[in-house]
C-alpha cells in the first residue's frame, strides 16, 4: 500500500515534534527514518501508526485519509523497541492474538488461526518454540515473535520503532540481514525508525533523514551519502572535517590558500564551509584541492588507521582515515608533513550548519560532532 | 607432589552462620514460641476437650462469621481495589493526591475510631443507615456490618499492592493490543488483568488476613449478638474474661490453623498464576 504523509504538524505541550512533514512512500518500499534523538522520527512513525494524532495534516493510505482514525482501524503492524510481548501468553498465543480478537464474523476458525500462527513462526524461524513464554526467549527471538505477531493481521503497513535498539551488536547485525531478506520475501511496505546510520544505510531502500521535526533529505543510500542536502545530513552520516573557506562564483578558496577549487555550481559569494570526510582526504604529492598538514598521532582501530593531523595553513586539527595496508597508507609518523588532497567534498554556505558550531574556530567540529555522527 | 589443601568453599557474602542463627532465634522468640504456647495451653484440654469447645454452636457460628465476612470483604476489595489503583495510576484529576493518601487511612486510623465512625454512619439513624433502613437493609449490628468493616480495613492492602504493578505495566502493551485490533474491553480483560492478577491475589490475601484478625473496628458495628454477629476474636476475649484460658486458646488455635490453611491455599493459587504468567525470569 502506498502511503502519503501531507503537512503533518504535531506538538507536545510547547514542543514542536513535527512541523510540516511531507513524505511519499511507494508500495513495497523499505524506508528508514533516521535522525538524532528528539528529531521527531519516532513521533512521525507513531502518527502514521495512529498512536498519536496530528494537529494538522493528512495520512493517506492509498487515497484514504487515516489521520483521525484510531490505530485498531488502520491495520498496521507495529513492532516496539522493547517487544511489548504479552508475558502471560505463549509464543503461539501472542502471534494468534490479532486474529483471536477479531469480531466473530471475521474471525477465522481456531484451527486456521493456529495454522496461520505456526506458519508465521516458521517464517521468523522459530518453529518449535510455540509453547514457550516470552520470558524464556532471548532478545532477538522476542523481537522476531513481535514481528510475527504484527504480521499475523496481514498489515497494510509494517512499522518498526528502533526494532534492534535493545539488542547487542552481533544479534543486531544478523537480524538486520534477516529482516532485509524477509522484506524481499513478503513485500510489506515497511517503515522503521533508527538512530544508527549504518543500520539505515544497510537496510533501507530509501532513507529519510530528520532533524528538529523536519525532513532534511529523502533519498537512496547513495544519494544521501554522496550528495548530502545539508551540513546536518553530511555530519550525521559520518565523521566530518569542516574547512572554512570563501566562495566567489564557481571558485571556492580554502582559507589561507590562493589556488581556488573550481566547482560546477555557482555559489553565492561569501563565507562557506567545505565538508570532507576523513576517508576522503588522500595522501598525494600535490594537486588541487589540497593542503599541507603535520601528522600529530596515529592509531590503528581494526582494519582502519586513524590519524590526527594539523593543517599547516590554519593550525586546524584534521581527522584522517586510511585502510590499513592500503598502498596510500605508508607508515605515518608523528611530525611528518604530508599533502592531503580533497577527494570528495561538499560546500555549504556558512551558518547553514547547527547553531553553536563556529567553523572559524579551528578546533571546532571534531570532538563532539564526530561522536554524534557515530552514536546518533 | 604436593597435596592441595582442601579449603571450604568461601561465599562472597560472609556470616551465613551468624545471620541464620539470628534469624531463627528472632523468629522463634517473636513468632514461633508464642504460637506454640497457644497449642500447648490448648493441649491441656485433650483432643476431645478441644473438639467440644470448638464444635459448640456459638464458636462455630463465630468462626463462620469471621472467615465468611473476611473472605467477602477481601473479595469486594479484590474487585474495587484494582479499579481504584487503575484510576490513580492512569488518570490525572483534581485532588488525586488527596484521595490517594486517603486510601491509607484505614491503615493509620486506630481501629476503634474506625469502628465508631462506621457504626455512626450505618446505625439506623446514621447518615447512611437512615436511607438503608426504609429499604429493609440493616447494616449495623448484623453480619453485613462485619462485612462493611472488613471491607473498610482491607482496602489499602489491595490498592497498594496492585498500584505499583499497574504503574510498571508498559503502556506499550496496550498500544500493541490496540494495533492488533483489540477493543478497549479486550485489551483490559486479555492483557491488563492477567498482568496484574498475581498482585490482586496478593492484595486479596493480605486484606483477608487483616480482616480475619480485625477486632477493634468490627466489634462496634457488629453489635456482638451471640450466634448472629459475634466474631471469633471477641469470643476469645469473652472466654478469657471468664478465666477459661484453655477454651480461649483452643478457639485461638483453631483460628490459627484455619488462617494458615487459607493463606497457604491463596499462596498456592498465586504460585500457579505466576507460573502461568511465566514471570519467572
Amino acid at each position: 500500500m502506498d502511503i502519503h504523509v501531507r503537512g503533518i504538524h504535531k506538538s507536545f505541550g510547547g514542543f514542536k515534534a513535527l512541523s510540516g512533514v511531507d513524505l511519499d512512500i511507494a508500495s513495497g518500499e523499505l524506508i528508514a527514518l533516521l535522525g538524532p534523538s528528539g528529531s521527531g522520527k519516532t513521533t512521525l512513525l507513531r502518527v502514521i501508526a495512529g498512536l498519536e494524532f496530528p494537529e494538522q495534516g493528512q495520512i493517506l493510505f492509498g487515497d484514504e485519509d487515516m489521520a483521525a482514525r484510531p490505530i485498531r482501524e488502520r491495520r498496521v503492524g507495529f513492532v516496539f523497541q522493547h517487544y511489548a510481548l504479552f508475558k502471560h501468553m505463549t509464543v503461539l498465543d501472542n502471534i494468534a492474538f490479532g486474529l483471536r480478537v477479531r469480531e466473530r464474523g471475521e474471525r477465522p476458525p481456531e484451527a486456521t488461526i493456529r495454522a496461520r500462527a505456526r506458519e508465521l513462526l516458521d517464517l521468523v524461524q522459530l518453529s518449535g518454540l510455540e509453547k514457550r513464554y516470552p520470558a524464556q526467549l532471548s532478545g532477538g527471538q522476542r523481537q522476531r515473535v513481535a514481528l510475527a505477531r504484527a504480521l499475523a493481521i496481514d498489515p497494510r503497513l509494517l512499522l518498526l520503532d528502533e526494532p534492534f535498539g535493545a539488542l547487542d551488536a552481533k544479534v543486531r547485525k544478523d537480524l538486520r540481514r534477516w529482516l532485509r531478506s524477509l522484506h524481499e520475501q513478503t513485500g510489506y511496505t515497511t517503515i522503521f525508525v533508527t538512530h544508527d546510520q549504518e543500520e539505515a544505510l544497510e537496510l533501507a531502500d530509501r532513507v529519510v533523514i530528520m532533524n528538529r521535526g523536519q525532513i532534511e533529505q529523502v533519498g537512496s543510500t547513495d544519494e544521501v551519502y554522496e550528495k548530502p542536502a545539508s551540513p546536518f545530513v553530511f555530519d550525521f552520516l559520518g565523521n566530518t572535517n569542516v574547512l572554512p573557506g570563501e566562495a566567489r562564483g564557481r571558485e571556492v578558496f580554502i582559507d589561507g590558500h590562493d589556488t581556488p577549487i573550481v566547482t560546477d555550481t555557482i555559489h553565492p559569494n561569501g563565507a562557506v564551509d567545505i565538508y570532507v570526510r576523513p576517508g576522503d582526504l588522500r595522501l598525494a604529492d600535490g594537486g588541487i584541492p589540497g593542503f599541507y598538514a603535520d601528522v600529530r598521532s596515529t592509531q590503528r582501530t581494526g582494519p582502519i588507521v586513524r590519524c590526527e593531523a594539523q593543517a599547516v595553513h590554519s593550525g586546524q586539527l584534521i581527522e584522517l582515515e586510511f585502510p590499513h595496508l592500503h598502498h596510500d597508507a605508508p607508515r605515518l609518523q608523528p611530525g611528518q608533513r604530508v599533502y592531503l588532497r580533497l577527494n570528495n567534498f561538499s560546500i555549504f554556505p556558512r551558518g547553514q550548519g547547527k547553531p553553536g558550531a563556529k567553523p572559524s574556530d579551528p578546533t571546532v567540529l571534531i570532538g563532539s560532532e564526530r561522536e554524534r555522527g557515530r552514536l546518533g | 607432589m604436593s597435596a592441595t589443601p582442601v579449603r571450604r568453599a568461601r561465599s562472597v557474602i560472609p556470616g551465613f552462620g551468624i545471620t541464620l542463627g539470628f534469624t531463627l532465634t528472632y523468629l522463634s522468640l517473636i513468632v514461633l514460641i508464642p504460637l506454640a504456647g497457644i497449642f500447648l495451653k490448648a493441649a491441656g484440654l485433650g483432643f476431645s476437650g478441644i473438639w467440644e469447645v470448638v464444635s459448640s454452636p456459638r464458636v462455630l457460628a463465630s468462626l463462620k462469621l469471621s472467615f465468611g465476612a473476611a473472605l467477602v470483604g477481601a473479595a469486594i476489595n479484590g474487585v474495587f481495589g484494582p479499579l481504584l489503583a487503575w484510576v490513580f495510576v492512569r488518570y490525572r484529576f483534581f485532588g488525586k493526591r488527596f484521595f490517594d493518601a486517603a486510601v491509607d487511612l484505614p491503615f493509620a486510623l486506630p481501629t476503634a475510631v474506625a469502628g465508631i465512625a462506621l457504626t455512626a454512619l450505618y446505625s439506623p439513624n446514621g447518615w447512611i443507615g437512615q436511607f438503608l433502613t426504609p429499604l429493609g437493609i440493616k447494616v449495623a449490628y448484623t453480619p453485613l456490618g462485619v462485612v462493611v468493616a472488613c471491607t473498610f480495613i482491607g482496602l489499602p492492602f489491595v490498592v497498594r499492592t496492585v498500584q505499583p504493578v499497574l504503574e510498571e505495566a508498559e503502556k506499550e502493551l496496550e498500544e500493541a493490543a490496540a494495533s492488533l485490533g483489540a477493543t478497549r474491553w479486550q485489551t483490559i480483560t486479555r492483557v491488563i488483568l492477567p498482568t496484574v492478577l498475581p498482585a490482586i491475589l496478593t492484595g486479596f490475601a493480605l486484606a483477608f488476613a487483616r480482616a480475619v484478625g480485625e477486632y477493634g473496628s468490627v466489634i462496634f458495628i457488629a453489635g456482638n449478638l451471640p450466634m448472629i454477629s459475634e466474631i471469633t476474636p471477641l469470643l476469645i476475649i469473652i472466654k478469657l474474661e471468664e478465666f477459661d484460658y484453655a477454651g480461649a486458646t483452643a478457639v485461638a488455635g483453631t483460628m490459627l490453623v484455619l488462617s494458615f490453611a487459607l493463606l497457604l491455599l491463596i499462596n498456592l493459587l498465586q504460585a500457579w498464576v505466576r507460573r502461568r504468567n511465566a514471570s519467572a525470569r
